[in-house]
């Protein structure tokens, strides 16, 4: 289990070659399938986190991964370089798919979050240019989430507090829950809407490992045992459909 | 002629005389001794010389002399069940055989009594047999991983109270029992942090009344921890509350400061008790402590140099996760192995978001006063299943970090 972790915002998340599907629609999903699935258009969720858990599984199960040379050395080594081939992977998913983004009109607006220390270089450049060629999209909310932590994010954000402190900008006893939310980088990429409203993790471990720690506080968690790479349309409609199931009462009680 | 197929109808622990409709004169006791857990108040005084007294075996037989029928519902009542569902013909006489493993309860026409907290009376050949089985399962279990912290959300009284046409506030009392009872179970098995969700920041925007009956039931039942004789002092255990203790009416915050002054030394089982607690807040909290003890430690270097001393060099080594965490109301305890909800709900509802990273979470649907002993035993099953991984995304994550 890496640090690396993907969010995706968009409905349709087959993803067989790490590729998204072109020449579709990939901001909603077709009326028909919703209406089949029993799903009620109007109370669908409005951000969408799924942590794609379990690809080495799945290529383990097809006999992908083959073992090699010694055992310890191999382990570190297939670390790191499972770690680089992540890097290039979502560099080369985003560098192929912001030109269609682009493109399209009022479409997709593309957000890196995550350290961007830790990120290579050329990834830095892709997620740069990409988010200023998607500047001005705003359908949809592409949040791919890199080298990714909710500690992470809260500790940069308590230290953006400090300073501001530290420069009596501002005294402790003031900062509150809206000023520490707003100065996470999901605020500043989804402003109101980044809490989730569903968070999917595929693959059957039932825990959040810090992704969106302080975001999914309400969040209603879905657990489902698919691997990733076999997590299409139906079992994203089985997801949705879960998630209308629930009363949520944010610590309230139903009027 | 035997009375007339009848409702089914609970009995609780206490019960010690319930009126039979069906025969409309009080039935007699039919609680053996051996499961009388009321204060001293609601039993009546025992002659030594008569049968029902406490004397091990004997202690089993009612007036009437139904042996099979109490231990049946012994062996019931180890396994979180509590009364049978076989309408109760025997008033004592006629051994009711019929009851199920399911947990189910069914509604009292009577109203079930207010549980009482105070522990069960250990005596009787069954209770012994029935503790050496647990010590045995205990054992087993063992072999595997155990947690040594549980984290439990208590969700399901009301609808607990609703599906059984109860009042609301029962189902706080009844869902107050099986919290204790599970306290005594994790202790048991070696659990040394148990953390319960008593009480939310949110839930204060609930009707009043029912936030007040709330109130003043946490005040009752924290007073009835300070008692000396509770199973609280019988296990040692340690106390604490988290959470704005400020935002809780007086008598509640002065009753909570005292059981943790008094358990304070205590080197049992740690329970945590969160009320009223949101994690956004207790985040807000430390990040509120960790700014202010920033800016006293610029401050005083500052002071230092004006008054000639040596500077430090002005260094300061920039806040981490440690330092958020040691401000944290969990500072001190490890994270939770295990989260578990019941009732079904599958969310966390501001509920331990920084402590629960690599936690286990569980939503099983039983409703949180039906939660019993079979139902911890399958929660630490499926932890033990998935313990590999757990250990795996700790070690990843200790490297990163």
């Amino acid at each position: 289990m890496l640090s690396n972790f993907l969010s995706r915002t968009i409905h349709r998340t087959r993803l067989p070659d790490y590729r998204l599907q072109a020449g579709t629609d990939a901001a909603v999903a077709p009326p028909d399938a919703l209406a089949q699935s029993g799903i009620r258009p109007e109370s669908l969720p409005r951000h969408v986190a799924v942590v794609p858990d379990g690809n080495r599984r799945w290529a383990q199960a097809r006999g992908l991964l083959t073992p090699d040379g010694h055992e310890v050395g191999r382990r570190a080594l297939e670390h790191t370089m499972e770690v680089d081939y992540l890097m290039g992977m979502i560099e080369r998913t985003i560098r192929e798919n912001v030109d269609e983004y682009e493109r399209r009109e009022n479409g997709i607006r593309v957000h890196v979050i995550g350290d961007p220390s830790r990120w290579p270089e050329s990834l830095q450049k892709t997620a740069r240019e990409a988010e200023e060629k998607t500047r001005n999209n705003s359908k949809l909310h592409l949040m791919l989430a890199t080298c990714y932590s909710g500690r992470w994010e809260l500790v940069q954000a308590c230290r953006a507090l400090a300073h501001k402190v530290q420069g009596n900008l501002l005294r402790p006893e003031d900062i509150d829950e809206s000023m520490l939310a707003g100065e996470l980088q999901t605020s500043a990429a989804a402003g109101e809407f980044s809490c989730p409203d569903l968070v999917i993790r595929t693959s059957g471990e039932q825990r959040l490992s810090n992704f969106l720690l302080w975001q999914s506080a309400y969040s209603e968690l879905y657990f489902t045992d698919t691997l990733w790479p076999d997590f299409g349309e139906a079992e994203y409609l089985q997801a949705l459909s879960s998630f209308q199931s629930r009363e949520r009462r944010f610590g309230q009680r139903t009027a | 002629m035997l009375p007339a197929a009848a409702a089914p109808r609970v009995r609780r622990r206490d019960d010690v005389r319930v009126p039979n409709p069906f025969t409309h004169r009080q039935s007699a006791t039919c609680v053996p001794s051996t499961l009388s857990t009321t204060s001293p108040a609601s039993n009546p005084p025992r002659d030594p010389e008569s049968p029902t007294s406490n004397r091990g075996w004997a202690s089993w037989v009612s007036p009437q002399g139904c042996v099979a029928h109490h231990v049946l519902d012994e062996i019931a009542a180890s396994f979180g069940i509590i009364g049978h569902l076989a309408p109760c013909h025997c008033n004592g006489r006629v051994p009711c055989v019929l009851f199920t493993f399911s947990g189910k309860f069914y509604n009292c026409r009577y109203g079930p009594k207010i549980e009482k907290l105070n522990e069960v009376v250990t005596t009787g050949v069954l209770k012994n047999l029935e503790n050496f089985l647990l010590k045995c399962l205990v054992a087993v279990l063992s072999y595997g991983p155990m947690p040594k912290h549980v984290a439990f959300i208590m969700d399901g009284n009301r609808r607990y109270a609703k599906f059984r046409s109860i009042q609301q506030g029962t189902g706080h009392r009844v869902g107050f029992s099986a919290l204790i009872s599970n306290l005594v179970r994790c202790n048991d098995m070696g659990v040394k942090y148990v953390t319960v969700y008593a009480f939310s920041i949110d839930n204060f925007k609930r009707d009043p009344s029912e936030v007040q009956f709330l109130m003043e039931l946490m005040e009752e039942k924290i007073n009835e921890l300070l008692n000396n004789q509770s199973v609280i002092y019988k296990m040692n255990c340690k106390i604490n509350f988290w959470g704005n203790l400020d935002l809780l009416c007086e008598p509640v915050r002065l009753a909570a400061q005292q059981v943790m002054a008094s358990t304070a030394g205590n080197t049992g089982l740690v329970f945590s008790v969160c009320m009223p607690y949101n994690s956004t807040s207790e985040i807000v909290n430390a990040v509120n402590e960790v700014c202010a003890e920033r800016r006293e430690v610029l401050q005083r270097d500052h002071a230092g140099r004006c008054n000639g001393q040596a500077a430090n060099n002005g260094m300061h080594s920039e806040i981490s996760v440690a330092d958020l965490d040691c401000h944290m109301y969990s500072a001190g305890c490890p994270e939770p192995d295990i989260v578990i909800r019941t009732s079904g709900e599958t969310r966390l509802s501001n509920f331990l978001l920084w402590q629960t990273t690599y936690s286990h979470l569980q939503n099983p649907d039983t409703l949180w006063p039906e939660f019993s002993f079979r139902h911890l035993i399958w929660a630490i099953l499926q932890y033990q299943r998935v313990y590999p991984y757990l250990v795996q995304s700790r070690k990843l994550a200790k490297k990163q970090l």
